[in-house]
């Protein structure tokens, strides 16, 4: 988390490159995400622990690092904004959100239980943190297109960050999107597809292909980059170096390739694990594979 | 010299930047901005039907251009939202309350977000443009919608006014308008609160309870119904919600016939008949009620006039319909 000013991109890419002791410290906060993941799908006894893996790295990146927040303040008006499609990746949000001091941490404690703010999707009207609700996949984009649109009319100062799934390619909206934020020239929109492969019926390309998804985001007139996304490094220098850049006149968008269920070996083999829950056995043998590994 | 030689000869975005009908949804937004508010507009590539180019001439950099998008238009101004900037959106009624249905109650209700929603050409008006192009179900979906206001104006003063009115409301709003060729009803100007109805009388034979363009032709019809000798009343519920419960209850004791009638360009089931009644049951109020409207079907093809005296929703049909009720 850095309350970086933009910077040209003249200084060069290296200059985003993060160095050893904040990479080191966003690759523990990506294990923290993954462990508190199991920790409260537990208590629903049942969650997408895939979902949060695949992503941790990209959420450690800018929680961490990339974004402009300020911790405590979940409401502040000039933070960089976050929207997710993906909404079924809450459950590894939310402990991101208590640990910046948006809200308390007992809350994590009644996570899906009766009356509880935090259920399996996230919702703007019950948890500080969340920029916007989701559930409904494909409507994400829009969301954060609105909110950065409106900087035309507020004056703020932001940026706005998307992650959608890849599955999520599928749904209409999201092109409707993709058409409009071009158009518009949208340069303070991040959008980044977690490309895990899998979506709930299978893999995504025998499901309903969307490759060349590249060419096609490139065709809507987007600027298009592609990551490993378990790079923490990679991750965080590219999403630093889009953050900064003042010169681009297009939407952004990154592939972020990742591994659904990455951490956890056969859950990395296994797409039933969309959804899923880990018996205390288990779940103690997936927090030892968790903890050994330096991703 | 190109073009039509005969003045005869017309081209529709031509006819409708001259249409005065088309000026009070403009003229209302241009009012909020001159008077503070912080209000953009945009539109699903219908601004020429819903008059919003006026607005977008008037202030280009508050105008927002969505393509044939209306998922994106309405998610996207649900973000817009969130940062304390208004968005107005229009599209055709059909659209806005059956394609967007799920957005608006994600985005827009369920979020919290005052975004205002412009349905317009409602009902059967778009005529022999055919069923893709009528909105007969949309209050009924929007009324289904926790914490989303829906309100259906029976001409452009009272638009006008509820767009004014709309300045202090917190909900987000579904406004129900016509097509910009609606007869008047307030000449000179109205006014509009949010959970009233504007009573133009209780009628102790009848009250016709009626909203949008139906009341314009429910007062022909109680006019006329009143010269001949009955006492007919007519209510403007054009705040379908929240509902003016107490003049619906007020209509039904003020009933001697023990009849209560309600008209709308929309079908019955759903609608404000269906929302007329379910009052009278809470109530137990044991009276008989007339819904008028579109009778659970599809409608015919025809110009729209044609269309509301083949379904007995101009002032000869609504009279018809009430008068066979009342001997009934």
């Amino acid at each position: 988390m850095t309350l970086q000013p933009d910077v040209s991109t003249s200084a060069g890419h290296n200059s985003h490159q993060p160095d050893a002791t904040t990479i080191e410290h966003l690759r523990e906060r990506a294990q923290f995400i993954r462990l508190e993941t199991i920790r409260l799908i537990d208590i629903a006894k049942t969650g997408h622990y895939t979902s949060v893996f695949s992503a941790a790295e990209v959420f450690s990146a800018l929680y961490y690092d990339v974004m402009n927040l300020r911790r405590g303040e979940p409401g502040w008006e000039g933070r960089d904004r976050f929207t997710i499609g993906k909404g079924h990746a809450a459950v590894g949000l939310f402990p991101i959100y208590a640990d910046l001091g948006f809200f308390p941490k007992e809350w994590l404690d009644s996570y899906t239980r009766l009356g509880s703010p935090l259920g399996d999707h996230p919702d703007m009207r019950k948890v500080p943190g969340v920029d916007f609700s989701s559930g409904s996949i494909g409507h994400a984009l829009s969301n954060a297109i609105g909110i950065a649109l409106a900087q035309r009319w507020t004056g703020q100062d932001y940026k706005v960050f998307c992650m959608m799934g890849d599955g999520e390619m599928q749904e209409g909206q999201v092109w409707e999107a993709a058409l409009f934020a071009a158009q518009n020239r949208m340069k303070n929109l991040i959008a980044i597809v977690d490309r895990n492969g899998f979506q709930l019926d299978g893999r995504v390309d025998e499901v309903m292909g969307i490759e060349p998804l590249d060419q096609k985001w490139r065709a809507f007139g987007w600027e298009v980059h592609t990551v490993d996304g378990h790079d923490i490094a990679a991750v965080t220098t590219l999403l630093r170096r889009l953050r900064a850049d003042g010169a681009r006149e297009k939407p952004a968008l990154v592939i972020s390739k990742t591994v659904k269920g990455r951490g956890v070996s056969y859950m990395e083999t296994e797409p039933g694990w969309h959804l899923g829950w880990l018996d205390p056995t288990d779940a103690q043998e997936a927090i030892a594979e968790i903890k050994a590994q330096v991703i | 010299m190109n073009g039509p030689k005969s003045p005869n000869s017309w081209q529709y975005r031509g006819l409708n930047m001259v249409n005065p009908g088309l000026d009070h949804l403009s003229n209302g937004l241009i009012d909020l901005v001159k008077t503070g508010h912080n209000v953009v507009a945009g539109s699903a590539d219908l601004q020429y039907s819903n008059g919003l180019n006026r607005f977008a001439e008037a202030y280009p950099d508050r105008y927002i251009s969505f393509g044939i998008s209306e998922q994106n238009m309405v998610s996207t101004a649900a973000g817009i939202a969130t940062t304390g900037v208004v968005p107005f959106v229009a599209t055709f009624a059909s659209f806005l309350g059956l394609l967007t249905c799920e957005q608006i109650r994600m985005d827009v209700a369920y979020s919290a977000q005052p975004v205002r929603l412009v349905g317009h050409h409602t009902g059967i008006s778009l005529g022999f443009y055919g069923t893709s192009h009528h909105a007969t179900e949309d209050i009924g979906t929007m009324r289904s919608i926790a914490d989303l206001t829906v309100v259906s104006p029976s001409d452009g003063a009272q638009l006008e006014a509820a767009i004014r009115a709309s300045a202090n409301w917190d909900q987000p709003i579904y406004f129900r308008i016509g097509r910009g060729r609606d007869p008047v009803v307030y000449d000179g100007g109205t006014t509009f609160e949010f959970g009233k109805a504007h009573v133009h009388g209780f009628g102790e034979d009848l009250t016709i309870i009626a909203c949008g363009i139906t009341v314009h032709a429910a007062l022909e019809a109680a006019a006329a119904m009143n010269a001949a000798g009955r006492s007919v009343g007519v209510i403007d519920m054009a705040s379908i919600k929240p509902l003016d419960r107490d003049a619906i209850i007020e209509a039904a004791d003020r009933s001697k016939s023990g009849r209560l009638m309600t008209v709308e360009e929309h079908n019955v089931l759903g609608g404000l008949g269906a929302a007329v009644a379910e009052v009278l049951t809470d109530e137990g109020k044991g009276i008989r009620l007339k819904r008028h409207g579109i009778q659970d079907e599809y409608s015919l093809i025809a110009p729209p006039t044609h269309l509301y005296a083949h379904y007995k929703l101009d002032g000869a049909g609504i009279r018809a319909v009430a008068e066979e009720f009342l001997r009934s």
